[in-house]
């Protein structure tokens, strides 16, 4: 039988503050287990939250970008539950009044269409501590460090229609969070993570079947692996005649499966009610104007731009502007080169290609911008071939100085003078009598043959076009 | 022979160490050797502080003596609810869940005083979490009342009271949440003042109900509360609902003179179940302030009967959710040998908690509860709308409203304990007040059966300075707040 | 409206993690019960329309600038807890 496929993801942003939401603890990540957990993350008897008023800016921007209403009075509520990851028994979080009002954006789909997934909410709450399980026989040990770290909970609509779909809206709102700045996405350290609302129905059936959700998905493979098998295991239970239970369920990477987290399983009566130690928040609209005017291009924006103004295609306009960095990058170059299809190649080819096989972020590769920039304006002046460039690319990866000290060092300087690349064609075909025979009996696919030995002379440094040029007169001799 | 330390006022305290009459020193030692001769009787005190308050003393006399400039309440000692978290200092709530708990930190309360140079004599008994009126909730025994040692001197700032009726400090912090420091004043012949809400910062006050709880001085005087307050009002930044409004000279309109002065008398608060002898002590305060000028006017609290209920309902689910944090996990109690976090959790808060707040963390978690909070929690808020709206109009027609601080006079030890709901039903004069958050008094006035009655007095969102006015010109006039139980004088 | 039960009691006590024993239950379904009769006083009320007042001064909320405060003694605040190791808080093992 065929399914249809539900998917709503609720995804958590970790804010970029220097602060926590409720404290002043820093936020830094990878800190000594609860040294920066303060009073107010400990919940010592007595102590009181104060709101971060940098949450609210981000998470105004984030509404924005999204095209969604400004909720200006918002108000934290409490959500109550016993856990020792959440010193104060229950998580400030925000349920009736949420920051952030419906919004959308636009998914592109493989087959080259987009969809348009609609946001239900965002809102502000705090992030729990943490739980290590391992190191203590019989016991857990609790670090509060996270704990009242900010984040922003983005709910979709159900809308999604499969795994591919959800990653492609959990990328797009990776890049898109990453382009405004409030947050560094960072996933490994759980700055971006998703729980998947999953469910599946007869295609044609209005109402939606039971769903499970799957917590705290941190990479986009899991979430595409977890979506799939949680489909197919909802699948087998009812074809085989049973019933799927609304239920909780976690991950498990390494044995590629979804289980039932029984620990959160009880009766989940959260008692939310209003914080009587905050007011509600009333943002004015000069802030929600201000934050407007200062928002920087979005990521649809400038692929449409990078289309229209300079023409590139659709599909590397969209790699280009898939992260802020890449497309910053792309731009300087770009700009200082003046080639801008050639930028476009580099940036997607070669540049991306060396970022992924290294596993790094462009931040962090050795050729920069300008460097790159530099290579191409190289190519474009005939200083270099395009294959020489990309000798000199791995060189100045490798740390071997600049593009012209590379050149220059290794002699990778084109030869484009007429009568040194004549000695070097007469010499070749002083060389072999019996080709040229054959070439001018008629076998004029030959003249690659002469070309690699000419090439080959140059120590590939010939400007191969004039190699061409110049062979064709000469064995025709 | 002049008057002996204990019964000066802050000023004449503040200006016999200015004027070498005496030294901080003595009057701290006075009070610590008063403690040590009355308190074992009374129970006023979990913690004496006694060698932090020599240090503190010493402190204090050398500041003043080099003429350094100093705050008027330096070189006074003081008592403080133990609700109040004091840096170094066991803070135990009166409740075996913290029986442990060494404070990390000074409430913003105690660091205000801490640097105005006063002098911490000890942390006064309370009930348990500051919920209860009688003080017999405390997990370390009752109070006595020290006009009556077989009766309660109210609660749940009961120790506070007693301890500065009873001379064994100058003045104490006490908390109000639904007439806390009011009825013990009132029981016990002080003068207590429970502030505007958010007047006084709630950092570092162990929560019961954050939109209710306030912190308040309990005093023998309203010149002496002036004085205090002025120390205490004011916003914190560590307090998000403390109110940034402007705090003026508490002290400034205290010798005004009444005249025209408008009170109300709601007629709700002396109906049926007012004590008669309370009544006429009230009809005769009243009197008092004819003479000095005042106009009288009945008014109308229309909703007022409607306020314990709405009270129970908000105050227990805030400190359900306020509680929650008492887990074991971190600080306070912990059970034996949990067999699991469950276990841990379940068994630390059961063997914690006293009885009261265990009843009331369960109503607390019932009107929450799904299916039950639009019932009661948001009907509870909607109610205290309408008690609100009910002191606003009367306060277009008066300048401050009087009446009881509680309907009878401090009842016997364990008279209530079986009757929850009876003891509650007690709070009705205070408990409106409380839930729209203005400021009231209680001042002792003319007494009934042989003990205190209270006057309470109630005045418009932050006019704290009109209302110690109006009770001073009454301390003027009178001596109803210089008495003293015999044995204590 | 309905006086509560003992079933609900005992939810109601698990809920606030209270470990509630069967000797009890009888006393505090009493309690509970009295307490919430005298709460259905509120149900005399009509309350149609009316705004709920969830903080006495109306008011809204102050924010604070975003500067982190890295003054943070671990070792203070942990000389109060039961049981800690390596800077971590410990509890009996828990299963996700």
């Amino acid at each position: 039988m065929a399914w249809e496929v539900v998917i709503g993801l609720e995804i958590h942003t970790q804010l970029a503050t220097q602060s926590k939401i409720f404290s002043t603890a820093p936020t830094a990540y990878g800190a000594e287990p609860n040294t920066q957990a303060s009073l107010v993350d400990l919940a010592m008897p007595g102590v009181l939250p104060v709101l971060n008023e940098k949450v609210m800016e981000l998470a105004t921007k984030f509404g924005l970008a999204i095209g969604a209403e400004i909720g200006t009075t918002s108000v934290f509520d409490r959500k109550n539950y016993f856990y020792p990851d959440s010193p104060k028994a229950y998580q400030i979080t925000q349920m009736d009044f949420p920051i952030v009002i419906g919004g959308q954006i636009d998914i592109d789909l493989e087959d080259g269409s987009t969809k348009r997934i609609n946001v239900t909410r965002a809102h502000l709450e705090e992030d729990a501590g943490k739980s290590l399980h391992g190191e203590f026989t019989g016991q857990t040990g609790i670090d509060l460090n996270r704990a009242g770290t900010p984040l922003i909970e983005i709910v979709s609509e159900p809308e999604m229609r499969s795994a591919k779909e959800a990653v492609a809206y959990m990328r797009k709102m990776h890049a898109l969070v990453r382009y405004i700045g409030i947050s560094d996405g960072n996933m490994q350290e759980g700055s971006f993570r998703c729980d998947a609302n999953v469910s599946i129905r007869p295609f044609g059936q209005e109402e939606l079947g039971t769903r499970a959700e799957i917590k705290n998905l941190n990479s986009f493979k899991f979430i595409e692996q977890a979506i799939n098998y949680e489909v197919e295991r909802q699948a087998y239970i009812l074809e085989s005649g049973g019933r799927v239970i609304q239920e909780t369920r976690l991950y498990d990477p390494d044995k590629g499966e979804t289980r039932s987290m029984r620990s959160k399983e009880e009766a989940n009566d959260y008692r939310y009610f209003p914080d009587p130690d905050l007011l509600p928040v009333v943002i004015s609209q000069a802030f929600v104007d201000n934050i407007a005017k200062n928002m920087p291009e979005l990521p649809d924006q400038k692929k449409q731009r990078f289309i229209d103004e300079l023409g590139l295609s659709a599909l590397d306009a969209g790699i280009l502007t898939s992260n802020r960095e890449l497309s910053e990058y792309f731009e300087q170059v770009a700009n200082i080169s003046k080639q801008t299809k050639l930028a476009a190649n580099w940036v997607t080819g070669n540049l991306s290609a060396k970022l992924n096989k290294e596993n790094i972020e462009i931040a962090a590769a050795p050729v920069t911008a300008e460097m790159l920039a530099t290579v191409i304006q190289r190519i474009s002046d005939k200083t270099i071939s395009g294959k020489i460039a990309k000798d000199v690319f791995e060189a100045m990866w490798n740390g071997e100085g600049s593009c012209d000290e590379v050149i220059e060092k290794k002699g990778l300087k084109q030869i484009t003078d007429d009568s040194a690349i004549e000695t070097m064609i007469d010499n070749v075909i002083a060389n072999n009598p019996n080709q040229l025979a054959q070439y001018q009996a008629g076998k004029q696919q030959l003249l690659g043959f002469f070309v690699g030995q000419v090439m080959k002379a140059s120590r590939g440094k010939a400007n191969p076009a004039q190699v061409n040029q110049l062979l064709r007169t000469k064995l025709q001799g | 022979m002049s008057d002996p330390l204990h019964a000066l006022s802050l000023k004449a305290l503040s200006q016999g160490i200015v004027d070498a009459k005496f030294s901080s020193m003595e009057v701290t030692e006075h009070f610590l050797n008063r403690i040590e001769t009355f308190d074992p009787a009374l129970n006023s005190y979990l913690t004496v502080t006694k060698e932090q308050a020599i240090a503190q003393a010493e402190q204090a006399d050398n500041t003043i003596r080099s003429g350094q400039p100093h705050s008027p309440l330096a070189g006074i000692p003081y008592a403080l609810k133990d609700l109040y978290c004091t840096q170094g200092i066991r803070t135990t709530a009166a409740s075996k869940i913290l029986d442990n708990f060494i404070s990390p930190y000074d409430a913003t309360v105690q660091s205000k005083l801490r640097h105005s140079g006063a002098v911490l004599l000890g942390k006064n008994n309370m009930d348990e979490f500051a919920m209860g009126s009688s003080n017999e909730n405390s997990a370390y025994g009752n109070v006595a009342n020290p006009w009556d040692h077989a009766r309660v001197p109210g609660g749940s700032s009961g120790g506070g009271a007693a301890c500065v009726a009873a001379g064994l400090a100058p003045f104490s912090l006490g908390s109000d949440t639904g007439g806390s420091i009011r009825q013990p004043a009132s029981f016990t012949g002080i003068t207590g003042i429970k502030p505007t809400y958010g007047r006084i910062s709630r950092y570092g006050m162990i929560a019961f109900a954050s939109s209710l709880d306030q912190c308040g001085p309990m005093t023998r005087s309203a010149e002496d509360a002036a004085l205090v307050l002025q120390s205490l009002a004011g916003f914190d930044e560590k307090d998000s609902t403390s109110a940034q409004v402007d705090v003026p000279d508490y002290s400034a309109d205290l010798d005004k003179p009444l005249d025209g002065l408008k009170i109300g008398l709601p007629k709700e608060f002396f109906a049926d179940g007012l004590d008669q002898a309370v009544a006429a002590s009230i009809d005769a305060a009243i009197a008092q302030y004819k003479k000095l000028g005042a106009t009288i006017k009945e008014v109308h609290l229309p909703h007022s009967h409607l306020a314990v209920a709405s009270y129970y309902v908000v105050a227990s689910a805030e400190c359900s959710t306020n509680l929650s944090r008492f887990d074991g996990v971190r600080y306070g109690h912990r059970c034996e040998d949990p067999k699991d976090l469950l276990d841990l959790y379940e068994r630390s808060r059961w063997e914690g908690f006293g009885d009261e707040v265990k009843r009331r963390i369960m109503v607390g978690t019932y009107a929450l509860s799904a299916g039950y909070y639009d019932a009661y929690y948001r009907k509870a808020q909607k109610i205290r709308r309408l008690i609100k709206q009910d002191f606003i109009d009367v306060f277009k027609q008066v300048d401050v409203i009087m009446g009881p601080a509680a309907p009878n006079t401090a009842f016997k030890l364990g008279e209530m304990i079986d009757d929850q709901v009876s003891m509650y039903l007690a709070d009705l004069y205070t408990i409106p007040v409380s839930l729209a958050g203005l400021p009231g008094m209680s001042i002792p006035i003319q007494q009934a059966n042989g003990m205190p009655v209270g006057l309470q007095i109630i005045g418009n969102y932050f006019e704290e300075a009109r209302l110690l006015n109006v009770a001073h010109q009454y301390q003027l006039n009178t001596d109803d707040h210089l008495q003293t139980p015999k044995q204590y004088q | 409206m309905p006086i509560i039960e003992k079933e609900e009691v005992i939810k109601v006590a698990h809920l606030a993690r209270l470990a509630i024993s069967d000797d009890q239950v009888e006393a505090y379904t009493q309690n509970l019960s009295h307490i919430l009769e005298m709460v259905e006083q509120m149900n005399e009320a009509d309350v149609e329309g009316v705004e709920p007042l969830a903080n006495p001064l109306d008011s809204t909320l102050r924010l604070r600038p975003d500067i982190a405060n890295p003054d943070i003694d671990r070792e203070a605040f942990q000389a109060v807890a039961p049981s800690t190791e390596k800077g971590l808080y410990l509890v009996p093992r828990v299963i996700e």
